[in-house]
């Protein structure tokens, strides 16, 4: 039974495809993207983090460690210790048949909205075996899966993980790949043509752009990337994510800064405008991942 | 809304609540005139009667729909016979800051000079005092639990649909049979039973006799009145106040009149809990829109005109005030009428229709205080129907709120009810299940869990009042296991039951001995073929309530002993039991870890719920089938209205880490800000409890109007709906949230720990969000729908 590390399980997830889900978000990232949701979910071991809003200055930790954004020198007995919770180990080892269970426990809700569950990250193709599995376990149980992926891995393990996904949420940040390669830190050649590939094999593709202000929601790229997505028969759907500065305070967290500081969400009228190019292509294109 | 009831809508929004002092005049005269001349019966029949004859009437401007229990919109009458005020009860009344009544100086004169006088020590509620022993009283004062009673009649009924095939003179004829098959030789209460019978012809010529007054007072309007269409309303009123209540409706104006009446003396007679309600109105209601449809005397416009006028009517009603110490709390102006929508019909197949929509969008555009509405959900309701609901919900008015029609069928069929009877049942008043004209299902009282852990922890003891009041299970600090607790715990509740029942016995016999609700029983199954009162056990179904509070704190209370005292032995249930006397003092990194590091009730966590279901099975084998003295049973019951906040005051700091004198969990919900893995976690812990078990279930949930935005969200909360009733939820409620809330919740974050927002892309608890980003969010809120 393979096994792999949870950073967080949320129920009551309307947008990461149909119907009332629950996300599984799977710990290790190959990607470093500024503006992630999750950065506590980039490196692939257990972390700890303290939240500061709950913190009530018991007395176990000293004001110099409250002054440093980042957890040092504590261990999971100083967590299991924290009377409130503000001290918190990020990523939790378990099997696929745990997570798998714990994962259905809000089948009633997915069987009457049409939901299911959900794998993002993270990248869930770094633990492709222990993903695969549980989408197996709960695929045999009746479960609709999806997986959400960056769509940097091994083809063989996106391979073996899509047979198993009843929906793929491909994420498509940047076409051009310097400008991926400064903004992400990988080559998007593996990306692309792994999406390339997918398309011939699988039914059910979204592609999913997040408009990063000043990353890639550019014309340019926008233009690039309705054109890619367009010349594959098998990618129809099209999501634009906008952004949002979900993940700043949590990059503090983990002792990174956060480059996007200040920068708004787009408006729902310039993600008309984005969306532009992929009406022209007939691509369907819908605002937010939720369907 | 058109022009005409959008006024009326306007000017019952501004009138403001007084005490008129008409009713009390009325009654305190005829019974210095009468008193000792009549039987019980005859005597509140022909004090209704006289009521009927005298009291003042009232026709608004433009109104279609006619009358009012008091002279004038929300002036609101009082019922000496049960509870007589005090000139200080009335003169809080009309000082208190929130929910106050205009009580005008000559009013509190007339109380002072004859009122009060004549009533003092005949009053129900000064002979109740009076009879109820002192370990009542003892319990009562400690707030291990309240008493309906004690303030108004047991009347928290509803009409079913023989009002709208039968008018008073069928049901006369019908007393007029079961007066001459009594059998005088050998029935020894036969004559008891001619006095009921004859008491309830009566109460039948009253409301009569109160129609035919509105007649006349609306032809003298008409030589009044110069505008031809007010004159051909006014005729129309006249006609349809000779017709009923006398006989049966015959058009949809004619049946709301008709059931209006009913409720006007329903309410007038006596000040029943949560007044009364016009139950399945949107299916009783849709043969009379069908035929008016198709006869072209009525078109969609003109009947939703009509159910405006109504809406109004009920509005116009201002809740009686209390008497007493409460006099002084806030209390509300609601008087927890309440309209069902959908539902089943008696042969089981679905009850909406399009009177069912009509009423849905009145909701939606009147918003009113009064009437509540709720939405009677079965399988076969269709998604439209449903989805229409959740629209209006969506708005943040709080109505309608849902409940399982399916499951509130089955909990009637395990009290024994027929299916048919159970499927003309439904809810009233907050939660309450019962058989709609067929039925006194009485709530007898909230009760105190709290307060019982509490006596378990302290052998017994009452710190508040100083005094004995449960068992003496012994010495906390003796208990070396969680089942040691669990069994003193228990032994509290059934003591105090017990204490609780052997009062309400006594409450419930003075209400069939002295207080009979003569009219109630006409139109109340199976009253007439039975010769007995509605407070007397004349109803096909009697059933008790006794509504237990605080399930949410008791758990996660019971989880933290069992956690800390017990399984990790962190602390000793002797010095923690100190520590909670002392409410925490210097002990709050204790108090931290109970808040936030014990197994918690509300997050689909079966350590935690598991306990709760213990609880759940304990009170409902203490008090399910304990008969009453109407020949029916106890039930439990499992909401709170607002006692969560006043058991919270009188009770001393709690193991799950609360506060002496704060709240307690409302309802079934968690304890506010347990619950941290959202709704679907909610529902599930709360679908553990055996809600068919129950008579009702209170289930409140808060959402922000992002979360529910769009199509989607309309899909999305239509999924949690389908999903808790299948899983035999009783009821849920969403509470949708404005940006005030949203402030308030960044002030005071600790009271508002379960409210969940829509981020983006996903949704979060608001208090767990960056300070930037909740002011973000409370921006967007104010942009949103609000």
């Amino acid at each position: 039974m393979p096994t792999g590390l949870v950073f967080n399980i949320q129920r009551f997830s309307l947008h990461d495809g149909p119907g009332i889900r629950t996300t599984v978000f799977l710990k290790g990232c190959a990607l470093n993207c500024a503006w992630c949701h999750n950065p506590e979910s980039q490196l692939p071991q257990p972390e700890l983090v303290r939240l500061m809003n709950r913190c009530i200055r018991c007395g176990r930790c000293n004001e110099e460690e409250l002054s440093d954004p980042m957890v040092r020198g504590r261990d999971e007995t100083d967590v299991e210790q924290c009377p409130t919770g503000a001290l918190q180990s990020v990523g939790r080892e378990c099997d696929a048949a745990e997570l798998a269970a714990e994962a259905a426990r809000d089948r009633v809700f997915f069987d009457e909205s049409g939901g299911g569950v959900t794998f993002s990250g993270g990248e869930p193709l770094l633990q492709a075996a222990f993903v695969t599995e549980t989408m197996r376990l709960l695929r045999a149980d009746g479960i609709h899966t999806a997986l959400d992926t960056c769509g940097f891995a091994r083809w063989p393990d996106l391979l073996a993980a899509a047979a198993n996904a009843d929906l793929i949420l491909y994420d498509l940040k940047l076409i051009d790949d310097a400008r991926h390669k400064a903004t992400t830190g990988v080559s998007n050649q593996l990306i692309l043509q792994n999406l390339a590939s997918l398309s011939e094999i699988h039914s059910n593709i979204r592609v999913r752009i997040p408009v990063i202000p000043g990353f890639n929601d550019d014309a340019q790229n926008l233009e690039a990337t309705a054109a890619f997505v367009a010349s594959f028969p098998g990618l129809r759907k099209v999501d634009l994510l906008p952004y949002h500065p979900t993940g700043e305070a949590k990059f503090a967290r983990v002792g990174k800064e956060y480059a996007l500081h200040g920068t708004p969400s787009p408006s729902e009228a310039r993600l008309e405008e984005l969306a532009e190019p992929f009406r022209l292509r007939d691509l369907a294109i819908s605002m937010g991942g939720g369907t | 809304m058109n022009a005409r009831t959008q006024r009326l809508r306007q000017e019952s929004l501004e009138a403001v609540p007084s005490i008129s002092v008409e009713r009390a005049r009325i009654t305190t005269d005829f019974y210095r005139q009468h008193q000792g001349r009549y039987s019980p019966p005859m005597m509140r029949a022909l004090n209704f009667l006289a009521l009927c004859e005298q009291k003042s009437l009232w026709m608004g401007e433009g109104e279609l729909i006619v009358g009012e229990r008091g002279p004038r919109p929300k002036a609101v009458p009082t019922y000496p016979e049960l509870t007589c005020h005090s000139v200080e009860d009335l003169r809080i009344l009309n000082s208190r800051p929130k929910t106050s009544y205009a009580v005008e100086p000559a009013v509190i004169d007339e109380y002072e000079r004859t009122i009060i006088p004549f009533w003092k020590g005949r009053s129900l509620r000064d002979q109740m005092f009076e009879q109820l022993p002192p370990e009542w009283h003892d319990a009562y004062a400690a707030g291990c639990f309240t008493e309906f009673m004690e303030q108004r009649a047991p009347g928290h009924t509803v009409a079913d649909g023989k009002i709208y095939r039968k008018g008073m003179r069928d049901f006369q004829a019908e007393i007029a049979v079961a007066v001459s098959a009594l059998d005088f030789e050998r029935d020894p209460e036969a004559l008891d039973k001619r006095e009921q019978l004859r008491a309830m012809s009566v109460a039948c010529d009253a409301v009569v006799r109160f129609a035919e007054r509105h007649a006349e007072l609306a032809e003298r309007e008409i030589a009044r009145t110069a505008d031809p269409t007010r004159i051909r309303e006014l005729k129309d009123i006249a006609e349809v106040c000779r017709r009923v209540p006398a006989h049966a409706p015959g058009n949809f104006h004619e049946a709301l009149q008709y059931y209006w009446f009913c409720h006007l003396a329903v309410i007038t007679e006596l000040n029943g809990w949560d007044a009364f309600s016009p139950g399945h109105l949107d299916q009783h209601l849709w043969p009379f829109y069908q035929r008016g449809l198709s006869d072209g005397t009525l078109s969609r416009e003109s009947a939703k005109e009509l159910l405006e006028c109504f809406f109004v009517k009920f509005n116009n009603h201002t809740a009686p005030p209390k008497v007493g110490v409460t006099a002084a709390e806030s209390g509300t102006y609601t008087d927890f009428a309440n309209i069902n929508l959908a539902g089943l019909l008696r042969d089981g197949s679905d009850g909406s229709n399009e009177v069912t929509h009509l009423l849905l969008e009145i909701i939606d555009e009147m918003h009113l205080l009064q009437p509540s509405s709720n939405m009677q959900v079965s399988r076969r309701t269709p998604d439209a129907v449903l989805k229409h609901a959740l629209r209006v919900i969506r708005k943040g008015y709080g109505f309608p709120s849902l409940f399982n029609a399916d499951a509130v069928v089955e909990e009637q069929l395990r009290q024994g009810k027929t299916i048919e009877d159970a499927r003309e049942g439904g809810c009233s008043g907050c939660v309450e299940v019962g058989a709609f004209g067929k039925e006194a299902y009485i709530l007898t009282g909230y009760f105190n869990l709290m307060k019982m852990l509490e006596l378990a922890l302290h052998d017994g003891f009452n710190h508040r009042t100083g005094k004995q009041i449960g068992l003496h299970t012994g010495d906390a600090a003796a208990f070396t296991t969680y089942d040691e607790v669990f069994a003193a715990f228990s032994a509290q509740v059934r003591h105090v039951l017990d204490i609780k029942i052997r009062g309400n016995q006594l409450i419930e016999r003075l209400y069939a001995t002295r207080m009979p609700h003569t009219f109630l029983s006409v139109i109340t199954d199976d009253c007439i073929t039975t010769g007995r009162d509605y407070n007397a056990g004349g109803a096909r179904y009697n059933n008790t309530f006794i509504q237990a509070v605080g399930i949410g704190s008791i758990t996660d209370s019971l989880s933290a002993l069992k956690e800390v005292a017990f399984e990790k032995a962190e602390v000793p249930v002797g010095p923690f039991v100190g520590i909670l006397d002392a409410d925490f003092a210097g002990h709050e990194t204790f108090r931290q870890r109970l808040v936030h590091k014990t197994h918690k009730y509300g997050n689909d966590d079966d350590a935690a719920d598991a306990l709760m279901t213990q609880t759940f099975r304990m009170l409902f084998e203490a008090i399910d089938g304990r008969p009453n003295g109407k020949g029916g049973a106890y039930r439990l019951e499992m909401l709170p209205t607002t006692s969560h906040v006043y058991f919270g005051e009188v009770c001393l700091a709690s193991p799950d880490g609360r506060r002496k004198g704060q709240p307690l969990s409302e309802g079934i919900s968690p304890v506010q800000g347990a619950d941290r893995q959202g709704p679907t976690a909610v529902l599930k812990s709360a679908a553990k409890m055996d809600h068919i078990k129950t008579g009702g279930t209170l289930l409140n949930m808060k959402f922000t109007p992002r979360l529910l935005a769009g199509e989607s969200g309309v899909e999305h909360l239509k999924g949690l709906v389908r999903a808790y009733f299948k899983l035999d939820g009783h009821h849920v409620q969403f509470n949708v949230v404005t940006a005030d809330t949203l402030r308030e919740a960044q002030q005071n974050p600790s009271a508002h720990r379960d409210l969940i927002v829509r981020v983006a892309g996903y949704s979060d608890y608001f208090c767990d969000l960056s300070e930037a980003l909740q002011d973000e969010i409370i921006r967007r809120t104010e942009h949103g729908e609000f």
